[in-house]
């Protein structure tokens, strides 16, 4: 097991930071590629959401430079950035990626999105190729104890959602929702959640406005709300009570003096931003304005801390899932160690037994198809039986910590080759690793 | 007998101030329904007070202390249809202490009826006192919500998760709050003040503006007014209306307190 991991999320990392390393979904494949390319790095895929960035590699050492990688990257100077860095290997990679995965990282624990974000990440690099035989089993592992936790534990099933804290916000801002307007801006699932919480809670009207402007219909007629050309965003904003924003926008598409246009025109009835964007799209300027109330992504979590606690014993029960799942993973992953160890001996052995039947065929003079049958069957049926135990000695050995001993003990007494590869059938390039699979099912018949 | 009950509604009242002092951390619902009912005994307590001034058949409100006791009075009634709409004791934070000081001062001692020189006005008088009087209430209570705007702004500005949990209304309940009472008081106040006019006129045949206590009360007027207008024109809330209300109410305090220097507005007979 030689996984690396390397990012930043909403607890390491203020949002400035996170903003930095944020990589649109346009450019995530050509990231995937240059990840891969980099020194030491087999496979490699990259996590990133609004909360998170997470690079997670197969690497040939276990020691790739990731901080390295970043650094390039994104053209970093200095070591500004890696006070917010953490880095996690194998057992702690895993366990953090199952963490992810299953949501008891997010900033609002239990909330679903997450799982669709890894599964999209995961999508995008194995259709680069960058994610492969390892990355495979370690993401195919990790989306199936997400679904574990989510049905084990209820730690999705009350989520506090981004979405509700955000009605609830709202709520301390207008008393009642009733007959509030909502403005989208940027049609994404996320905003379009948070709208729709809002209109259940008594939002009368609701406005859309997209860069693509089909998008923007579609979602308005979703709600069956208006859908606003972009470019008239600034001339009707001011009739929203409550926005909500989220455009890929590079920089803050609200501006200070936007939101006094907006308080003028609003003869400064309060206004309500929720900005989920990733850079942020309401600048801090604006946000400072008497009347504008914005909410980032990071306010947001703020705002649900006190919600979290409640679920602080559900969230328990599934750290406990997690634990035992990355022990399972680990153990699997071991009974792969072994059988590199398995299959040499098996060939060993094969070997022996065809130079001995080679040996005396000579002095049996021409054998029968039935007499060679029968000579086969009873050297294969000999060794067969002798290597029961030892095969089922070592995957037995593999689940648990003394699997290294094991296999050095084998080893040493059938002097097999290949010293080097016997702990580390990941060694080498990706498909040499990625054949050892459909090994293990040969050998599973002569265990049988 | 009336200063016995004033000072058992003062009693009452005494808890309510504190729960003033502890409430803006508070989010425990029993403390304020405490200090709802403690309220409410110390009206009965001083609305049989009042009662009895009255009845004893001079315009008795005309004391100091008296004029006090019914601000008090009327203070707390607002406080309590607020209550009754908006379902909320927030604005008690403000109401219950200003509440406690008027009744206080009030209950120190029975003082006597001094404003004998308009006796023969005795109806416009009654008027001129409760519209004034009805006005300071709605001014007080709409500070008090400048205040809670203020407070509940830069809570949700902070983004502390308090913000979430704490007690006080919504923001644009207390603002509703804050320019219902102001548009409420303000008719009152000017009548208030065009019937104290007649009673000058009709007592001194003249109104003398140049007098600290007339001067005073048009100068309070006119920050009230600018307070509505601005208000109804440009919306203004938050910290601009707040500190027009601080205006306002500083500006009322100090025409109160020109009575100690008006010769027209005088209750210790000259």
């Amino acid at each position: 097991m030689k996984y690396q991991l390397i990012g930043v999320n909403h607890k390491s990392a203020p949002l400035e930071v996170r903003e930095r390393l944020a990589i649109p979904a346009s450019r995530l494949p050509d990231c995937c590629r240059d990840l891969t390319a980099h020194p030491g790095v087999e496979e490699g895929m990259i996590i990133s959401t609004c909360n998170r960035v997470e690079i997670i590699t197969q690497t040939s050492n276990g020691s790739a430079d990731l901080r390295g990688f970043l650094h390039e990257h994104f053209h970093l100077t200095g070591d500004a950035l890696d006070a917010h860095l953490y880095e996690f290997r194998n057992k702690d990679a895993v366990r953090h990626l199952f963490r992810v995965a299953s949501s008891l990282d997010s900033m609002v624990v239990g909330e679903a999105q997450i799982l669709g974000q890894v599964k999209e990440a995961y999508a995008t690099a194995r259709a680069v190729g960058s994610a492969r035989g390892q990355l495979d089993q370690l993401f195919t592992r990790a989306f199936a104890v997400a679904k574990r936790v989510r049905t084990e534990t209820a730690v999705g099933s009350s989520s506090v959602s981004i979405a509700s804290v955000a009605v609830e916000l709202a709520k301390k801002i207008f008393g009642t929702l009733q007959g509030k307007t909502v403005f989208i801006v940027g049609a994404g699932k996320m905003s379009e959640l948070a709208a729709r919480h809002l209109m259940a809670h008594g939002c009368a009207s609701i406005f859309v406005a997209n860069r693509t402007y089909n998008r923007a219909i579609g979602l308005a007629q979703k709600f069956n709300g208006q859908a606003i050309k972009f470019e008239d965003l600034y001339n009707s904003c001011d009739r929203a009570d409550i926005v909500i924003t989220s455009t890929g926008a590079p920089h803050a598409i609200f501006r200070r003096e936007h939101g006094e246009q907006f308080l003028a025109r609003r003869k400064n009835r309060p206004m309500f931003f929720i900005d989920i964007a990733v850079p942020r799209d309401v600048s801090p300027e604006m946000a400072k304005l008497d009347g504008i109330f914005a909410y980032d992504i990071d306010d947001l979590q703020q705002a649900v801390t006190g919600h979290v606690a409640d679920r602080h014993h559900e969230a328990e029960l599934a750290e406990a899932i997690i634990t035992s799942e990355v022990e399972r993973f680990e153990a699997r992953l071991h009974t792969l160690d072994v059988v590199p160890t398995i299959v040499s001996l098996q060939d060993h052995l094969e070997t022996i037994r065809q130079a001995e039947i080679d040996r005396v065929r000579g002095r049996m003079g021409p054998l029968t198809p039935d007499q060679e049958m029968a000579v086969e069957a009873l050297t294969r049926g000999i060794i067969n039986k002798v290597m029961h135990t030892p095969i089922t000695t070592l995957k037995t050995a593999a689940r648990d910590s003394e699997a290294t001993t094991v296999i050095t003990v084998v080893r040493r007494l059938f002097n097999l080759q290949v010293e080097e590869n016997a702990n580390t059938p990941q060694a080498g390039d990706g498909e040499k690793s990625n054949e050892n699979t459909p090994n293990k099912n040969e050998v599973e018949p002569a265990d049988a | 007998m009336a200063l016995l009950w004033l000072r058992f509604a003062l009693a009452c009242y005494f808890i309510g101030l504190i729960y003033a002092f502890f409430a803006l951390n508070r989010t425990s619902d029993l403390f304020s329904r405490i200090a709802l009912h403690a309220a409410s005994l110390g009206m009965v307590f001083h609305f049989v007070s009042l009662l009895e001034l009255f009845l004893s058949g001079h315009v008795v409100w005309a004391s100091v202390h008296n004029g006090e006791s019914l601000l008090a009075f009327f203070s707390m009634t607002f406080f309590m249809i607020i209550y009754a709409i908006y379902k909320t004791t927030a604005p008690g934070i403000v109401v219950f202490p200003t509440v406690f000081f008027l009744t206080f001062v009030a209950a120190v001692d029975e003082q006597p009826v001094l404003l004998t020189a308009f006796v023969q006005h005795k109806g416009w008088l009654i008027a001129h006192i409760i519209l004034i009087f009805t006005g300071y209430a709605a001014l007080v209570l709409s500070f008090g919500a400048s205040l809670l705007y203020l407070i509940q702004e830069r809570r949700l500005k902070a983004k502390s998760p308090s913000s979430l949990i704490s007690f006080l209304p919504a923001l644009d309940v207390i603002d509703q709050i804050g320019y219902r009472s102001l548009l409420f008081g303000f008719p009152f106040m000017t009548f208030g003040l065009i019937t104290g006019s007649i009673v000058a006129m009709s007592s001194y045949g003249k109104v003398d503006f140049a007098d600290p206590k007339i001067l005073l009360s048009i100068l309070m007027w006119l920050v009230y007014m600018i307070m509505v207008f601005t208000r109804w024109n440009s919306g203004w809330r938050g910290r601009r209306a707040a500190v027009l209300a601080t205006i306002a109410f500083i500006a009322a305090v100090v025409a109160w307190a020109a009575n100690y220097f008006s010769a027209v507005h005088r209750f210790a007979a000259s």
